[in-house]
């Protein structure tokens, strides 16, 4: 049993707590435009007020649930096919450091690629389907989760690894034992940076051309000239990232048990 | 009858040299310690007998030049080297199971030594819920199970406040009386190495070289009663210490 861990009311009021300060700064953010929008003479198809973003939101929801299914799912299908070639190649890299010189610049070249360039591109290659886009979301979080990954085995403390080695312990052996856990503080940062990217790189690609899906959808509306509609979706794209780094943060948690317990030292002993 | 015997090894870090000339040796339930400066390459020594770096010279144990496949050693690092992702109870099975030992029969194994260890009762926590003496017992406990020929003690006290550091030197005499390891331990505290030990080899600065050995001729169970004896010894070694005369050299065999 643990002994001490804190009661679930006393939990979500930390919670509140934590999360006032945010509340009120976009609150007062809005109150500003709010009032800006209302007062300034200026035109709502330049800078709708949010309450009109939000009622347009509502009467449109439909169309931007449904365009939002195909942003998901480039996001989430990019993003997992992402970290499995991230997990493997930081791998090949931790086992053959020689790897690592001959990768990393291509990586880094490939992260200097402006995405304005390469999206359409990609679209000309691979159609208006689901494989460019997640093409394009693996292309913004691949480098930095094996970034993430590769430092996180070099953050294993150098005893552990040696005590390892006396135990009689393989290169395989001490990976698992230590370097993978060791790891999982880096990774978990990356993940929280990544999972952004995720989604904004799913929009950029579906901007550049696609069926259906959040980006195409604010492509529309801007030509539409529905500045209003244009914001909803991007207040549906913010929702989503917030949730997906809220998950992520959640499965952190369950993750790295200790990291929360450990926090709280458990009494008396010398 | 020694266990362990070093002669004349060396050891350099590309232009620089760390182990001038090391030779000593470890009788079988021999406690014996190293003293020497901070830097002065102790640690690299335990390096060289975990195989985890190669010098020059001669390591034997039982008569047998030392290799990677002989594992003979117990080895505690200098910090404690406890993951903090495994509950202490996992942390303390980790050797046996690196040896292939199944979970279940590591854990039979190490939960009687909880007790006795001071640890009962903390199984279940991780190693940042523990105090610092709590922390080196559990390395400690972790080393020991192993059941290996020899301990490789480096600096297990180090990190620790007097009070505790001087508890913990108790607790370790006792036990070792009880279980009459065979170990090497490293310090650079005087007064711990006479405390705990058979013999002291007393090391240089870097190059590091034995500069004495001493047989500490206290009796056992070491007690406080034995102070003024005991301070006379560290009196000695400090001596050694503080004014190394390099015509000296090691004067043992
Ligand atoms: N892998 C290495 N590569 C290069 N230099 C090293 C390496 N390991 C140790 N050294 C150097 O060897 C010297 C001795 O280091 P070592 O850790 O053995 O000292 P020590 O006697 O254990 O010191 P302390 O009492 O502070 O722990 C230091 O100058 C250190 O910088
Ligand atoms: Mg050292």
């Amino acid at each position: 049993m643990v002994s001490s861990s804190p009661s679930r009311p006393r939990q979500f009021a930390g919670l509140f707590a934590k999360a006032a300060p945010a509340v009120m700064s976009v609150g007062l953010l809005l109150v500003a435009w709010e009032l800006y929008a209302n007062y300034s003479g200026i035109k709502p198809t330049i800078l709708p007020a949010p309450s009109r973003v939000f009622e347009q939101a509502m009467l449109n929801r439909e169309a931007l649930i449904d365009n939002a299914i195909p942003t998901i799912r480039a996001t989430l299908i990019g993003f997992a096919c992402s970290l499995g070639a991230a997990f493997a190649l930081s791998m090949l890299v931790d086992f053959f450091q020689p790897l690592r010189r001959a990768l990393f610049p291509v990586f880094i070249v490939s992260q200097t690629l402006p995405l304005v360039a390469i999206a359409p591109l990609v679209v000309l290659w691979f159609g208006f389907g689901l494989m460019p886009k997640v093409m394009l979301v693996a292309l913004v979080t691949f480098f930095p989760m094996l970034v993430a990954l590769v430092q996180g085995y070099e953050a294993t403390e150098v005893e552990i690894g040696q005590m390892l080695r006396a135990m009689g312990a393989g290169r395989w052996r001490i990976f698992m034992l230590a370097r993978l856990p060791s790891a999982l503080l880096y990774f978990f940062a990356g993940l929280r940076i990544s999972i952004t990217y995720a989604v904004v790189g799913a929009i950029f690609a579906e901007y550049a051309g696609a069926a259906k899906g959040l980006g195409i959808y604010m492509l529309n509306a801007k030509n539409n000239f529905r500045p209003d509609l244009v914001l909803a979706a991007v207040g549906v794209s913010a929702a989503l990232t917030l949730i997906l780094f809220g998950l992520t943060a959640l499965l952190q948690r369950l993750a790295m048990p200790w990291e929360r317990i450990g926090r709280q030292p458990a009494g008396q002993g010398r | 009858m020694s266990r362990l015997e070093l002669r004349h090894v060396r050891k350099a870090f590309g232009g620089l040299d760390v182990l001038g000339d090391i030779s000593l040796s470890v009788g079988a339930g021999e406690f014996v310690s190293i003293l020497g400066p901070s830097g002065a390459g102790k640690s690299t020594l335990f390096q060289l007998l975990t195989g985890a770096e190669h010098g020059e010279g001669e390591m034997l144990f039982d008569g047998m030049p030392l290799d990677d496949h002989g594992r003979h050693f117990a080895f505690m690092p200098q910090r404690d080297a406890l993951m903090p992702w495994r509950r202490i109870l996992d942390n303390t099975t980790l050797g046996l199971e690196v040896q292939g030992v199944k979970r279940k029969a590591a854990r039979a194994r190490v939960a009687p030594l909880f007790a006795e260890f001071g640890l009962a009762g903390f199984e279940r926590h991780f190693p940042a819920q523990l105090s610092g003496g709590m922390r080196q017992r559990a390395a400690l406990l972790r080393t020991v199970v192993q059941e290996r020929d020899m301990l490789l003690l480096d600096e297990p006290f180090g990190a620790l406040d007097a009070l505790t550091r001087a508890a913990m030197q108790r607790w370790l005499e006792q036990m070792w009386r009880h279980h009459r390891w065979t170990a090497l331990l490293i310090t650079h505290d005087v007064r711990e190495a006479v405390f705990l030990s058979d013999r002291i080899y007393v090391l240089s600065a870097r190059p590091a070289r034995v500069l004495r050995e001493i047989r500490v001729p206290l009796p056992r169970p070491r007690d406080p009663s034995a102070a003024q004896q005991a301070g006379a010894v560290e009196a000695e070694i400090l001596d050694i210490l503080l004014n190394p005369q390099p015509s000296k050299g090691h004067d043992h065999d």
